[in-house]
């Protein structure tokens, strides 16, 4: 047994005290006296134990308990424009998305695609283009690797000048994190003769809108891969079936789903979605092109709004890190609002361009709190601080009255959740 | 590390090498020519380079726009009620705050990302549906409405890269190094 200690105000534990050992509960916290717990009640046999259960579905979904674990969906009627789905991070825990649930956009609805009919050409600037399918793709020696997948407006809502009271869905359910699997890019490059004066790919999906993006050659040969399968079973429809580029690291939009054509070309295409959706407006008017990279974030899941906390006492704050640099390198936590750290306990094993999970021991003392996480990662870059975020990238001058606004694009700052006596959770700046 | 630990090691790193070079790409792709591709090849570069032939004006964009666009986008441009067919004229100055509506007028740097952009995706139900005279005559209709060329003038593969957007050299490239 080793003593707990508190390492920043309001509560904080070191993570330490919960890392194989038992924990004796320091003096401050037993003399607040809400940590323990009534006694239990005599046990019965319940109901479902005394029968018969169902028999098992080809395809399993979710206990209908967790009939609340959904994505929220910003077209729910199906009304013909674009539909965003976001996934439920307050409701989950780990950090592989399920399928079901990972964060889809679709611009001009999902394509219904015969696999057997899809077909992926490479040409351009190339020796010989070439013409691939699911099945030639599959023959390849595939790779694996966990990546998160964030669109560039996730967080969006952050921009508004006034916190928006809704749940960590609703601000930051366009980002997932997924193992994908599939063919390296620079293979299917090289088998190509790719030209050595060739700079940029143009990706094109195979939906009603004939999405592209310009991928720089760059990137291609750094980590970039034709996904086919996602947490090892074929794509979703919504996230690109049956292939997508896969840019570990690169704001969402460029991960062409439904991948059709990569043009090889000495010019970025400057392609719609490229020039305006994807680009930044700054303060100062002038905007930014071709910023691709996700940077460091990261946001607690729990305790978060729509969580009430039902009573003060042991609490495990937790949440999601990820950074399109690299790994994470420490998440820091903060209960007083910024005014003392903690750093946060990395669970399971830390990927490149991936969710970590961080853990923070807290014990609730029935006092206002504000709960807030600060990612590192490897490269040495921090999260922002809001207030020195809004400075440089600006705030949204009118009113966010919904959350499925676009304010703007790439916020990565902190995120503060404020608990009130009662438990009440709101988010707050701070 | 003694001698025979760095022989060893000096052999993998020959036998690595030797792998390697014998290593073999599975080259499963099919061959295709350029002229096969023709059909899906309609990325347009913002210097002109894969714009077809033919051309179009604004008199006869506006036609067509009268026929295809106008339901959505509403009457002269001014954008509809989904929020994706917004305003396809106008634009306030990015200045107004970093969430300034992005217009074609304030925010494009091409005059080709129109043309692509058309071509690619519009009508929003009926998508390549629009010959290539039409693609051009209904990007004439939204440059002049939009004041970016005169009503008379005719867009074709080598005016429309010429077409100067307001907004071109706006831009900061603010990680060159991703590039």
């Amino acid at each position: 047994m080793i003593n707990s200690e508190f390492v920043a105000g309001n509560g904080l534990i070191n993570r330490r005290a919960f890392l194989g050992h038992g924990i004796a509960i320091a003096g401050t916290m037993t003399t607040a006296g809400t940590a323990t717990a009534a006694a239990a009640e005599p046990l019965n046999d319940p109901q479902w134990s005394l029968q018969f259960g169902s028999t098992l579905p080809p395809l399993q979904i979710a206990s209908p308990y967790e009939k609340d674990v959904v994505r929220s969906l910003s077209n729910p009627n199906g009304e013909f424009r674009n539909s965003h789905a976001r996934t439920p991070h307050h409701l989950l825990g780990g950090t592989i998305t399920p399928n079901s649930l990972h964060f889809s956009i679709d611009h001009s609805g999902v394509p219904n695609i015969d696999p057997a009919q899809h077909k992926l050409v490479i040409h351009g600037m190339v020796r010989q283009p070439l013409e691939f399918t699911l099945e030639t793709l599959s023959r390849y020696p595939l790779v694996t690797r966990i990546n998160f997948l964030e669109c560039a407006g996730n967080s969006a809502p952050m921009f508004s000048k006034e916190p928006l009271q809704v749940t960590a869905q609703a601000i930051h359910g366009l980002v997932s994190n997924a193992e994908w699997s599939g063919v390296p890019l620079s293979i299917l490059l090289d088998e190509a003769g790719i030209d050595r004066n060739a700079k940029w790919l143009i990706a094109e999906g195979a939906d009603a809108h004939f999405l592209d993006r310009s991928v720089p050659v760059k990137k291609a040969y750094d980590d970039a891969m034709v996904a086919i399968y996602q947490n090892g079973e074929h794509l979703m429809p919504g996230n690109g079936y049956p292939m997508r580029l896969l840019l570990p690291g690169y704001q969402g939009n460029m991960n062409v789903k439904f991948l059709r054509r990569i043009k090889v070309v000495d010019q970025p295409a400057m392609s719609m979605f490229e020039t305006k959706t994807y680009s930044q407006i700054l303060p100062d008017g002038r905007t930014w092109r071709f910023h691709f990279l996700m940077e460091v974030k990261s946001f607690i899941t729990y305790p978060s709004f729509g969580h009430n906390l039902k009573e003060p006492g042991f609490h495990a704050i937790s949440g999601v890190a990820y950074s399109g640099t690299g790994r994470i390198a420490k998440v820091m936590v903060s209960a007083d609002g910024g005014k003392s750290w903690g750093e946060a306990a990395l669970q399971g094993t830390v990927h490149e361009k991936a969710f970590t999970r961080f853990v923070m021991p807290w014990h609730w003392d029935g006092q206002p709190a504000i709960l807030q996480s600060r990612a590192w990662d490897e490269a040495g870059n921090a999260q922002p601080l809001r207030a020195e975020f809004v400075a440089a990238r600006g705030e949204a001058r009118n009113p966010v009255t919904t959350p499925l606004a676009f304010p703007n694009q790439h916020y990565n700052s902190i995120t503060s959740w404020g608990v009130d006596s009662k438990g009440v959770i709101k988010h707050v700046y701070a | 590390m003694s001698m025979h630990n760095r022989l060893g090691a000096l052999i993998l790193a020959l036998l690595f090498v030797t792998e390697s070079a014998l290593a073999q790409s599975p080259k499963l792709g099919k061959p295709i020519s350029e002229a096969d591709i023709k059909q899906w090849d309609i990325a347009i570069l913002p210097d002109g380079t894969n714009l077809p032939a033919g051309n179009g004006t604004s008199a006869e964009g506006a036609k067509i726009y009268a026929e295809k666009c106008v339901a959505c986008h509403a009457e002269g441009g001014k954008g509809g009620a989904s929020p994706g067919a917004g305003p396809l004229v106008g634009g306030a100055p990015l200045t107004n705050g970093i969430d300034t509506l992005k217009t074609i007028s304030n925010y494009y740097a091409y005059a080709t990302t129109v043309f692509d952009y058309i071509r690619r995706a519009m009508p929003f139900n009926m998508p390549r549906s629009l010959t290539d005279n039409e693609v051009y005559a209904l990007t004439a209709y939204i440059l002049s409405l939009n004041k970016l060329i005169s009503d008379n003038d005719v867009i074709d593969a080598k005016s429309l890269p010429q077409v100067k957007m307001p907004n071109r050299d706006n831009y900061i490239i603010p990680y060159p190094d991703r590039i």
